[in-house]
């Protein structure tokens, strides 16, 4: 079957997808977007999220076919994703992320009430130098999945709670990190993100 | 050449930057974020097929035919492979016996043993015909646990052995068994107040590494083969892999590719082998990706063991004596069992003073999987043994736990049971203090200033079965002494080559060696190193592949020891070079040249006193200088086969745990509050590296206290749970705070006085849950990991 779609705001049209395929597989052998992760094509452990629509998914779990008309954004296309959405609301300002604040600095940072606020642009997206930035890459097979992941929290919630951070996070195992480290990385975007108001 | 003629003082700010001691960040970090970090699974190439190994449904059974005529006839097939197609008379594998075969001959010995190879067009079709070979099996009596493995008329799982490790064993069914005798545990015990002994169980752990075994193969012109491929050692994989296909060294080149996490769990061959058969076969490039079922028999796992215990103490809290008998279930193949060995039994008193012992420690060949190198190796087992009887003898002496170890910690200088000293510090004592001095977390945490209970901070968490009624809360300690690189003898060295050139009138260095970067950072570290030593800011790491000599693998705690030692080793012989070119340009401009001990900093040649003689970039203008060398910790011997006695290890690490947990003791749920850590690393190379590392070492310990266990049916050794919805590992919301408290205190023979770390922190976290269940519930538990029904007394068998 063909199947036409939208991947990180380009139209892709895949062609003779065998009916049992992933949206996963079309993503990484189709595509050329090896960037979703297939750490067990079971949907345990969030490596492949990507979002449909602007959910995130584990697109392991989804049919090719049920992605027809709709639009994916994989880690590939994060940065992009992020730099759009502070087009269409501006107002950060810290462009490589590295706006001045530190790792101890992000540890003490306390969750405020949800006041709206959205993530800012750069080369990379916040979410991504965070995680550079906090140590919370090791092995990395999980990132990608984990920075979706992380990425849509911090769209919805700009200030969340440890609590928060690990409620929206539960579904990305990783092996390496200890996930210490990880939850720094969301609190340090979430921090810079604040800051850049 | 400005700075010659006029000497200035450089400050401290002209040190080079990133270097060692900093927290500089992964030069890997920016393509692993934006998902174009190419791992093993992520290789390809124009026109390649895809691999399927198909593997035995049975534990024991000869293989009476296998049929692949239907298999060969689907459309997309392009080969279907067994044990009949290997090109030669080598036909086994194996990390130090060569008891594995490549695909099953004439009997499978475990429950997903390779038996056939399909390569295809597309991976469901290769699945698809794997599906349709047809293989008659006649199914034998499985071997699954000491006493059906030693019985005297027992089946062998490996007739006529003739490696060198069967005059050691009293049974065939023995892989290794290593004694160590040391004083007189008999008469020691005599003194003793209180003995306690103790049975305890260590369940079946998976490394659970993300990245599935995969890799691509893609012959080469002259008869040979190129693979792509995840690993921790690729001179270990060629000297295995070359042999099976009949090639020499030269004609298999491997290159390094993206490795998603390892964990001991790819020191064995999985699909390089495979993949190289059927490129040879087909003469296309294919590639081989497991998915998670497969990868739980495509690795060995950790040893599930046995471990009985007799601990004496007097009354006033020293240890008398300690005896112990560990046994550790190898599964089918050796792997690295006989290491294994060695290491529960030289660490199996842990880091205590201890001067009469009687211990044996034997792995054996059963019908189970086969296990093999994970992190913590053998110290692992042991630690959880030894510190549940540390807890039960303070327990009946009534001291304190901590006190009671502390009372009997081992010191630089104390002598393991192997009569080898510790030579290097030893602070047992100061890391137990460390953590119990620690503030603890606030209890009952999901009580809220409202009514309604916080039930994520529960145990269960949002599952929302309990509102705190039956939660009691308990703290545990534990310790552990983990070795670092590989002991009894082995020649552990690394191969490190370094350049440097003047590349857009800048020096920068190259530094390649065949480590494998499985996540650990030493690509990082090697960096921090060349900066340090020659002085440069741009560094560029090679990638690794056979064409530069071995590094020895990526495990045992050893790479930033063993490789980082090769690349400071390397990187001092190009200095002397550099600064050799320096005297022969400009040696009469300046007396210091000749006369002063000379550095590179900042990317010139200064003096120990700071005085600048020269730019690198004018020393070396367009010559280059380049070394690859060797190089080598101090030699270990193997421990003698009846005592024991030997200087068996390098070095050894230490760290100490404080677990906090809540358990509810009606529902048998156990959240895991706090679980604080210190260890003693040396030198930190790179801090931000090191905590990251102990904090996931802890949580692989964390694992395998409350949830990591691969089940396997005692009656057909068949896997119960080769999935990631039945084997659990830690989340986020399993995973609590993991304070980390670093101690650097040298080891003279070490490059920059550093200590492995990577291990270490993985033994004392089991054991300081389990304490901390213990404490909570006042239940015996002797067994990991602790399930539900064995909190609440459920248990069915
Ligand atoms: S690969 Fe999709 S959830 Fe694991
Ligand atoms: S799985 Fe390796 S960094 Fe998360």
């Amino acid at each position: 079957m063909r199947v036409n779609f939208t991947v990180n705001g380009r139209k892709q049209e895949a062609d003779d997808v065998w009916e049992g395929e992933s949206l996963l597989y079309v993503l990484r052998e189709r595509m050329g977007l090896p960037g979703s992760k297939n750490a067990c094509e079971q949907g345990e452990c969030g490596s492949c999220t990507v979002r449909l629509d602007g959910v995130p998914v584990c697109s392991c779990l989804v049919a090719a076919g049920q992605v027809e008309g709709r639009e994916v954004v994989t880690v590939e296309g994060l940065a992009d994703y992020a730099k759009h959405r502070e087009d269409a609301h501006p107002g950060g300002g810290c462009a490589s992320g590295a706006c001045g604040t530190s790792i101890d600095a992000a540890q003490r940072w306390q969750a405020k009430p949800l006041d709206g606020q959205t993530g800012e642009a750069g080369a990379l997206s916040p979410i991504q130098q965070a995680f550079i930035d906090a140590g919370a890459v090791q092995c990395g097979f999980c990132t990608p999945g984990l920075l979706v992941a992380a990425d849509e929290l911090l769209e919805r919630n700009a200030s969340p709670s440890d609590q928060d951070i690990r409620e929206a996070l539960s579904g990305n195992l990783c092996r390496c990190t200890g996930y210490e480290k990880i939850l720094d990385a969301v609190r340090l975007a979430a921090a810079r993100q604040e800051e850049a108001v | 050449m400005a700075t010659t003629g006029t000497p200035t003082n450089i400050t401290q700010g002209s040190k080079t930057k990133g270097g060692i001691g900093e927290s500089t960040l992964r030069p890997d970090g920016t393509l692993k974020v934006t998902g174009e970090f190419a791992y093993s699974s992520d290789m390809w190439h124009e026109d390649m097929l895809w691999g399927q190994t198909l593997r035995s449904t049975v534990a024991h059974a000869e293989i009476k035919s296998i049929d692949i005529s239907e298999a060969v006839a689907m459309p997309g097939v392009y080969a279907v492979l067994t044990y009949d197609d290997l090109p030669t008379e080598v036909k086994n594998y194996g990390l130090e016996i060569q008891d594995t075969p490549v695909l099953a001959h004439g009997k499978v010995r475990h429950h997903g043993e390779p038996v056939a190879l399909v390569a295809a067009d597309h991976p469901e079709t290769a699945r698809r015909a794997a599906a349709k070979i047809k293989i008659e099996y006649a199914e034998l009596p499985v071997i699954t646990d000491e006493a059906s493995a030693t019985a005297p008329d027992a089946v062998l799982v490996h007739e006529g052995r003739d490696d060198h490790h069967i005059g050691h064993v009293p049974h065939p069914n023995i892989v290794h068994r290593q004694p160590i005798v040391r004083g007189d545990a008999d008469e020691a015990a005599k003194r003793a107040d209180v003995i306690v002994k103790g049975e305890y169980t260590f369940g079946m752990q998976d490394q659970a590494f993300l990245g599935p075994e995969s890799g691509l193969a893609v012959p080469s012109e002259d008869g040979g083969v190129e693979l792509y491929v995840a690993t921790q050692w690729l001179h270990s994989d060629l000297k295995q892999i070359a042999p099976v296909l009949g090639l020499p060294e030269e004609k298999v080149r491997m290159t390094l590719s993206g490795v998603g996490g390892a964990f001991g769990g790819r020191e064995d061959i999985s699909m390089q082998i495979h993949a190289c058969l059927l490129a040879l076969r087909t003469g296309k490039p294919v590639k081989i990706v497991y998915n998670r079922f497969e990868s739980f028999f495509g690795h060995v796992h950790r040893h599930p063991a046995k471990l009985y215990y007799e601990h004496g103490a007097t009354k006033d809290g020293k240890l008398t004596h300690m005896k112990c008998k560990i046994v550790l279930d190898g599964g089918a193949y050796a792997s690295a069992s006989p290491a294994v060995v060695g290491n529960a039994s030289s660490l199996s008193v842990g880091p205590y003073v201890i001067d009469d012992v009687d211990i044996e420690a034997i792995a054996l060949y059963t019908n189970n999987p086969p296990c093999g190198a994970m992190r913590g190796f053998g110290a692992v087992q042991a630690c959880f043994a030894y510190e549940a009887q540390m807890d039960k003898l303070a327990a009946k002496l009534g001291i304190d736990p901590v006190e009671f170890r502390q009372l009997n910690a081992m010191e630089q200088g104390t002598l393991l049971p192997t009569g080898q000293p510790v030579d290097s510090p030893a602070p047992v004592a100061e890391l137990l203090r460390r953590v119990k001095a620690r503030p603890l977390p606030p209890e009952q945490q999901w009580v809220t200033a409202g009514e309604q209970a916080d039930v994520r901070a529960l145990p269960g968490g949002l599952s929302n079965t309990t509102h705190g009624e039956g939660v009691v809360r308990g703290i545990g300690y534990a310790v552990g002494i983990k070795n670092v690189g590989f002991s009894e003898g082995f020649d552990d060295y690394s191969t490190a080559k370094v350049r440097v050139e003047v590349i857009n009138g800048e020096a920068v260095a190259t530094v390649h060696t065949a480590m494998a970067e499985v996540g650990q950072g030493g690509i990082t570290v090697h960096a921090q190193i060349a900066r340090t030593e020659l002085g440069v800011t741009q560094v560029t790491i090679h990638p690794a592949d056979t064409q530069v000599g071995s590094a020895g693998s990526t495990s045992a705690s050893r790479q930033t020891y063993v490789t980082g030692g090769a690349v400071k080793n390397t990187c001092e012989h190009v200095r002397e070079a550099v600064l050799e070119i320096g005297r022969r340009k400009f040696g009469s401009y300046h007396p210091a040249w000749a006369t002063a001990e000379l550095l590179l900093e900042g990317g010139k040649v200064v003096t120990d006193g700071g005085e600048v003689l020269a730019d690198l970039a004018d020393v070396l203008e367009d010559e280059a200088v380049e070394l690859e060398l060797e190089w080598r910790h101090r030699p270990t011997v193997a421990f003698d086969l009846r005592t024991g006695q030997g200087n068996g290890h390098v070095q050894y690490s230490f760290a100490a745990h404080r677990a906090v947990v809540e358990v509810d003791t009606e529902l048998g749920l156990v959240k895991v509050v706090e679980l604080s850590v210190a260890q003693d690393v040396g030198k930190a190379l790179n801090p931000l590296s090191v905590v990251g590392q102990i904090q996931g070492g802890t949580t692989q310990g964390l694992g395998v206290a409350v949830m990591e266990e691969i089940i396997v049916d005692p009656k057909t050794a068949k896997v119960r749970n080769p999935s990631f919805t039945d084997y659990l590992i830690p989340t986020i919301l399993d995973t609590p705070t993991i304070p980390v408290d670093v101690l650097e205190l040298a080891d003279e023979h070490a490059p920059y006085g550093l200590r492995g770390i990577g291990e270490a922190p993985t033994l004392s976290s089991t054991p300081a849950v389990l304490a901390a269940i213990r404490n909570a519930t006042g239940l015996e538990l002797n067994r990991t990991p602790v399930r539900p029904e064995h909190l609440t007394g459920t248990e069915s068998s």
